[in-house]
């Protein structure tokens, strides 16, 4: 299995990539902007998702909302910002794809001339009322934010959640949705896949007609941050309106696709997915010590941190909870995985990967991917390969990966507790600041 | 080529969307085997639709359909909870349940190379669940825990307060999970009492959609499922009668940022011949993004991240509810332009052509994404089974929506939506709102514990 795709870059750098899928007469439109919030800067956080809301409120030649003419022609549209990136798309019946690529690049060249002051302000308002629906008003809601924060250092991007804080986004100006626009919406800084009921030719010519047009833009120089080790183990608290505690313990870990990401996004689901790994087996299962645990290595494009989570059942304590982690980590690194699991993980890894084959557009399907893969790679064919790095794990190289990324005592241990409750988190931890 | 950013382009034919015909053959125990050939992945999709789900849980067992559902995969024969997960790792396969008030549906998807170890694995999670006594105490237990945890989430609250307000006590006035005093009370004798009701399969639709033959599937269902026999019976869920609720009820969350709020009534079956007109309707009124609601309360007043509407189409009467998060401040603001948008759409501001077309177009050009991979196809098929709707439905979706005028818009509105009978649910700062709450003229407001739903 693979994408099949062909792919062009235009004049003005945009990376245009095209895969002919022809059993349902749709079509995905998916674009890429390689700008997330570690592209903010402090005092200014949330700004990249805020500025993606703008996008779907009108450009030059289509100066209101972007969701009737899209809706209307039977297609669906969404966008999502994480550290990252920022993508848009569209999956629409195969006749509606030159619309979708009107608009689009209407918004890549020219969004600013319909820019006002009441779109910002309202943007402002939805994004705010995101933040308390999705994260205030959530319990273990603000639970990343504590998270990220002691993770990385104050002026690391990775540092501030994509949703910012509450300040910042008051704080945000409308000159800064221009700043923002000017710097890192352009072609150059773009990779648009389209995929579906296609003839790649005839897309292509459209694609040129709509944005070979559109400048290039200021070159984006990529970051290079280091990522300072975590020299001393952390203990946080936070209070927040939940019933039961829940314990969160993380390591910083390799960026997406560097050695060992793959071994530790496996060693993730042996130790905490699904009821065939041993933490369930052991807390949930069989001892009954918490309600739920969870584990997932989130790699990013400059590094990545491995998070294991877990709840208190009533009656237990997260430092119980903490002892068995460790227990099965140390176990984990001292043994290795069996064969067993390690074959079990090929075969999952193969069916997700070809699950994922299932869609030409919305977020993971086909089309994202090909962007993800160009994107941080530089190389949409990345598929195969990307599925060939999970294929070589072996039993040695997850043990590896466990002993060099996992054993360490500098981690960053957060329990989140009912309010007044500080006594049910970890001995000696901390008050998290959250905003 | 030469662009024209003065106008946007104007789709031109659609290239037609060929549906699934549908393959059936009923087993000798009853039992419908369906296929759908689907074949643009080496995937295949198992879907087990059980007709009978949480509304026949029986007064004061609130949550046992569900605890049963949930029971199935936690061992087989001499098989653990763990064997069987396993089993379904080694062969890459993921398996959901789903339990409503009507139906559950078991899903499992596999690579298409292991149809068969999918199938049977799916047969003897539904036919030969282990059902131990103390398997059955321990998954108690956890669904206990998750919801005390619900307790702090206020959707969830809110979901099952506003069901226990339109419905009382009849079988649709409670989620699937029951309450905490309900699923205290289950024991393992009524899981396995209530295993032999529900799953029978005279009741049951086995799906699959892939790259697969019928009459091979055929051979494989009646191996695997064969010695499946329909033992007990199901009751019968009356007719909901129509409660006259208190117009305006609080479930009080001290200091919440927003306040979750649920307008609705009870409103219609899914076999109503209205259903396509008030489908569309809803388009118009807040089942899209573009929807009058969702316009007004975020694009308008930047009240919420999103609101929606939504008739809950059941077998009998379900309910009708608007659905939102809104910031504190904004709560009776977003009540009464709620309120008004209802009344409105009944007549005052009838549905406009424009506005119908689009909510129209949005459901008919649209209409192709909803089978594009196997899982969806499974889920449509689904529907069919549960409400007994003919095999060509897919064919006819189409041209029963856009047939609907705006006249028929407005007298279905009028006629289902009752703006008098309208119950309005906060889940929210009740200190922070109660002054203002007096300007609804709903009167004054319930308070609701937390103990009474």
């Amino acid at each position: 299995m693979n994408i099949a795709f062909h792919k062009h870059t235009l004049a003005n750098g945009l990376d245009v990539l095209l895969h002919e899928d022809r059993s349902c007469p749709i079509v995905a439109v998916n674009l890429w902007y390689h700008v997330g919030s570690k592209n903010e800067v402090p005092g200014r956080t949330g700004f990249a998702h805020l500025f993606e809301h703008l996008m779907f409120e009108g450009s030059q030649h289509h100066d209101t909302g972007y969701f009737p003419p899209i809706q209307g022609a039977g297609g669906t549209l969404n966008g999502s910002t994480n550290a990252d990136r920022t993508n848009y798309w569209e999956v629409v019946p195969s006749n509606a794809l030159e619309l979708a690529l009107w608009m689009e690049s209407d918004r890549m060249g020219f969004l600013l001339p319909a820019l006002t002051e009441a779109k910002f302000s309202n943007q402002r308002d939805v994004v705010l009322n995101e933040r308390r629906q999705n994260y205030e008003n959530r319990p273990y809601g603000l639970a990343p934010m504590a998270m990220l924060a002691a993770l990385f250092p104050g002026d690391h991007p990775y540092h501030w959640t994509t949703i910012g804080e509450i300040a910042d986004l008051h704080a945000a100006r409308i000159e800064d949705v221009r700043a923002f626009f000017s710097t890192y919406y352009h072609p150059a800084n773009a990779s648009l896949a389209i995929a579906g009921d296609i003839d790649p030719e005839q897309t292509l010519a459209l694609v040129r007609a709509y944005f070979e047009e559109l400048p290039p833009g200021p070159h984006v120089a990529r970051l290079s941050v280091p990522t300072p080790a975590l020299t001393r183990e952390q203990r946080l608290v936070l209070e927040d309106r939940v019933e039961l505690p829940r314990l969160h313990l993380a390591w910083l870990s390799p960026a997406m696709f560097a050695p060992f990401d793959a071994e530790l996004d496996l060693a993730a689901d042996i130790l905490a997915n699904g009821k065939t790994s041993r933490l369930y087996r052991r807390l949930v299962y069989d001892q009954r010590l918490a309600t739920d645990v969870s584990a997932a290595q989130n790699s990013r494009e400059l590094t990545g941190f491995l998070q294991v989570a877990a709840t208190a059942a009533p009656g237990h304590t997260l430092a119980e909870l903490e002892r068995i982690i460790v227990e099965e980590i140390a176990r984990l690194a001292a043994e290795g995985p069996t064969e067993d699991e390690i074959e079990r993980c090929r075969v999952q890894a193969e069916a997700q990967f070809i699950f994922r084959l299932q869609n030409v557009g919305g977020f993971g399907g086909k089309s994202d991917q090909l962007n993800a893969y160009n994107t941080f790679t530089g190389d949409p064919a990345y598929f195969m390969e990307d599925l060939a790095r999970y294929q070589r794990v072996t039993a040695g190289s997850l043990q590896e990966a466990v002993q060099r990324y996992l054993t360490t005592p500098h981690r960053v241990v957060l329990s989140v507790v009912p309010r007044g409750r500080v006594v049910l988190g970890m001995p000696d931890s901390s008050p998290a600041q959250v905003s | 080529m030469s662009v024209n950013r003065q106008q946007l382009p104007v789709p031109g034919a659609a290239r037609p969307l060929s549906f699934p015909s549908i393959h059936k053959t009923t087993l000798a125990n009853g039992l419908g085997v369906w296929t759908v050939r689907h074949a643009n992945i080496p995937v295949v999709t198992l879907a087990l639709l059980v007709r009978g789900g949480a509304a026949q849980d029986g007064s004061g067992h609130e949550g046992l359909s569900a605890l049963t559902i949930d029971m199935l995969d936690e061992g087989s024969g001499d098989r653990s909870a763990i064997d069987m997960h396993e089993a379904l790792a080694r062969v890459g396969a993921q398996l959901d349940s789903d339990i409503g008030a009507d139906a559950a549906v078991l899903t499992v998807t596999a690579l298409a190379r292991f149809a068969q170890p999918a199938l049977s694995l799916l047969a003897d999670i539904t036919v030969r669940p282990s059902l131990r006594p103390a398997d059955v105490e321990r998954v108690r237990q956890l669904r206990l825990h998750r919801l005390t945890q619900l307790r702090d989430v206020p959707g969830a609250v809110a979901d099952r307060a506003f069901l226990r307000l339109l419905y009382g006590s009849h079988p649709y006035g409670h989620t699937p999970l029951g309450s905490e005093a309900s699923l205290a009370a289950l024991t393992p004798e009524a899981v396995v009492a209530c295993h032999q009701r529900m799953l029978r399969p005279s009741e049951s639709t086995l799906i699959v959609v892939g790259d697969c033959s019928h009459d091979e599937i055929v051979k494989l269902a009646a191996d695997a499922f064969g010695d499946w026999s329909s033992a007990g019976r199901g009751g019968e869920v009356p007719m909901p009668e129509a409660l006259v609720p208190p117009r305006l009820n609080i479930v009080p969350r001290a200091g919440a940022p927003q306040s979750e709020l649920r307008i609705g009534q009870i409103g219609v079956p899914r076999n109503i011949p209205d259903y396509h007109a008030l489908v569309a309707a809803n388009m118009v009124l807040g089942g899209q993004f573009v929807s009058r609601i969702n316009l007004k309360l975020r694009e308008e007043r930047g009240l919420t991240y999103g609101a929606r509407t939504s008739f809950d189409f059941r077998r009998l009467p379900g309910p009708f509810s608007l659905q939102v998060s809104v910031q504190t401040s904004g709560t009776v603001e977003a009540i009464r332009e709620s309120l008004h948008e209802i009344e409105a759409i009944r007549g005052s501001r009838p549905v406009t052509r424009e506005e119908l077309e689009l909510g129209v177009a949005a459901l008919t050009h649209g209409y192709a994404r909803s089978f594009e991979t196997a899982e969806q196809v499974a889920r449509a098929l689904t529907n069919i089974a549960l409400y007994d709707l003919p095999d060509d439905y897919f064919v006819r979706f189409v041209p029963l929506v856009s047939a609907v005028t705006p006249g028929e818009v407005t007298r279905v509105m009028e006629k289902y939506l009752h703006p008098d009978r309208l119950t309005t649910l906060i889940v929210g700062d009740e200190a922070a709102i109660a002054r203002d709450l007096d300007g609804l003229s709903l009167g004054a407001p319930n308070i609701l514990s937390a103990d009474t739903f």
